[in-house]
């Protein structure tokens, strides 16, 4: 019961307060580039959260049976970068043959976040927190999970943007940014939600 | 030190094997034929086709989902001949088109029955009894096409659309965009009579509405030795392959709705006017 109750606080966590665009500022990079439309801003999400879930899986036992045992644990970063980038690649490879479908959806994102901080990101925090295989599971669920939320939150504050009478001083990035900002802050009001919750 | 080298460089080669071969056992062919007609095709990816994109257009060619090699109006007759010998089909010939806005209600000639101060879009605007305009068919103006175009070449001027044809491809984006149904596509190189209004309503309620509406008196029909002119719901209409382009249905017009453009020779300055 007690392991349930913590993965379920984990997830919300890394769902809410800890929302990795919005509170961990990981990640802006799409999250300003492809937010524009919404089904741009989901489908990379939903790369984003197939990205996250298959590094923590592959980088997990790398760093727990390779690295650690061989005191090379400073090495998770280079590593972890080589598998992930390795592994993205080897995913887009496998899609074109077998799920041209689910590639021709994908395809753009899956190169575009083979390197980025929010999927490298979530893999060393799971180190850093100590997690076991399941927590770092379910919390890179949670961190994909944020993800999306944002990207989509973001991308309909964007779409209502677009149609709004904006001085011509901040057209364009800097009424982004300032929507950014505030949609950001708007995250703080989940904070302590899942202690209260869950505590 | 070693150790750390080691591990780096066996996580990297088996990362690199295990790349290399899965790019053979999984490689996909490539359609040569469709990436050569993709290379020949104008690479704007407007749509004109009626395909998703170049890319798209391409591949149907070469699979054989199409055999019409005069589809892509950008490219005209040149990109025809190049694509038909590619996909060895027969080539044809694509008389250049442009597009026209058919509307002369700018702020002279037609009146405002409300103030609109919505959302700048002729779409949300339609739906407000018609447009701010007291003319419900006329262009309203806040440019939906302009956003539609992928060839930059319309622009509004004095509350109505106006489109550069020496820019315009022909892609019909903007035909597709307006919510009136008011662009339409002219050829290019020829001089025709054109009427510049699709406004339905009875002449005496047009008039009221815009100064340059065509009011339905059929003088255009009567003045016309070609039969090119009809007039149906009060508004009359041109039939581009009987017009001659001998101006006497404008010299007729009391109005001044219908006019004689061959859109290829306009200047600048005068594509303003119309």
């Amino acid at each position: 019961m007690t392991m349930t109750k913590e993965l379920l606080a984990i997830l919300m966590t890394a769902i809410l307060t800890e929302n990795f665009l919005l509170s961990k500022f990981l990640g802006i990079c799409p999250f300003l580039g492809v937010s524009k439309k919404l089904n741009t801003a989901s489908g990379m999400s939903m790369a984003v959260i197939f990205v996250m879930l298959l590094a923590t899986a592959v980088t997990y036992p790398i760093n727990n049976f390779i690295l650690v045992p061989n005191g090379l644990a400073y090495l998770q970063t280079i590593v972890f970068i080589l598998v992930i980038a390795a592994l993205v690649q080897l995913v887009e490879i496998t899609l074109k043959k077998y799920i041209p479908s689910l590639y021709s959806a994908l395809g753009i994102y899956l190169p575009l976040i083979t390197t980025n901080c929010a999927v490298l990101g979530v893999v060393i925090l799971n180190v850093d927190n100590g997690y076991n295989f399941a927590y770092s599971m379910v919390n890179t669920l949670g961190a994909g999970l944020g993800f999306l939320v944002a990207m989509v939150m973001f991308a309909g504050v964007r779409e209502r943007l677009e149609s709004c009478d904006v001085p011509k001083f901040m057209q364009g990035l800097p009424i982004t940014l300032v929507a950014a900002s505030l949609t950001s802050i708007s995250f703080l009001g989940f904070a302590g939600i899942v202690d209260g919750i869950f505590g | 030190m070693v150790l750390a080298i080691i591990v780096v460089s066996v996580i990297g080669v088996i990362a690199a094997l295990m790349l290399a071969v899965a790019s053979i056992v999984m490689a996909v062919p490539v359609d040569e034929k469709a990436e050569k007609i993709r290379e020949e095709l104008p690479g704007a990816n407007c749509g004109a086709c009626g395909f998703s994109g170049c890319d798209g257009y391409a591949a149907a060619l070469s699979k054989g989902e199409t055999t019409c090699t005069t589809l892509c109006s950008p490219g005209g007759s040149e990109v025809s001949k190049k694509i038909a010998a590619i996909a060895g089909l027969e080539a044809g010939e694509i008389a250049p088109q442009a597009a026209v806005v058919l509307c002369q209600g700018n702020s002279h000639n037609a009146g405002t029955k409300l103030v609109y101060s919505g959302v700048k879009s002729c779409k949300m605007a339609t739906q407000l009894f018609g447009g701010p305009k007291d003319c419900i068919y006329g262009c309203i103006g806040f440019g939906d096409c302009i956003e539609a175009c992928p060839y930059d070449a319309i622009h509004i001027c004095d509350g109505v659309a106006r489109i550069n044809p020496l820019a315009c491809r022909a892609c019909k984006a903007c035909i597709k965009t307006c919510p009136k149904g008011l662009i339409e596509l002219m050829p290019l190189h020829q001089a025709k009579a054109t009427v510049l209004c699709v406004n339905h309503d009875k002449g005496a309620l047009t008039r009221k509405e815009c100064k340059a509406g065509c009011i339905g008196c059929m003088k255009c029909v009567k003045a016309c030795e070609y039969g090119a002119v009809k007039v149906e719901n009060f508004c009359a209409k041109v039939d581009y392959d009987k017009c001659i382009g001998c101006g006497k249905c404008h010299e007729a017009c009391p109005v001044k709705a219908i006019d004689v453009i061959e859109l290829g020779k306009l200047a600048l300055k005068s594509i303003n006017r119309i």
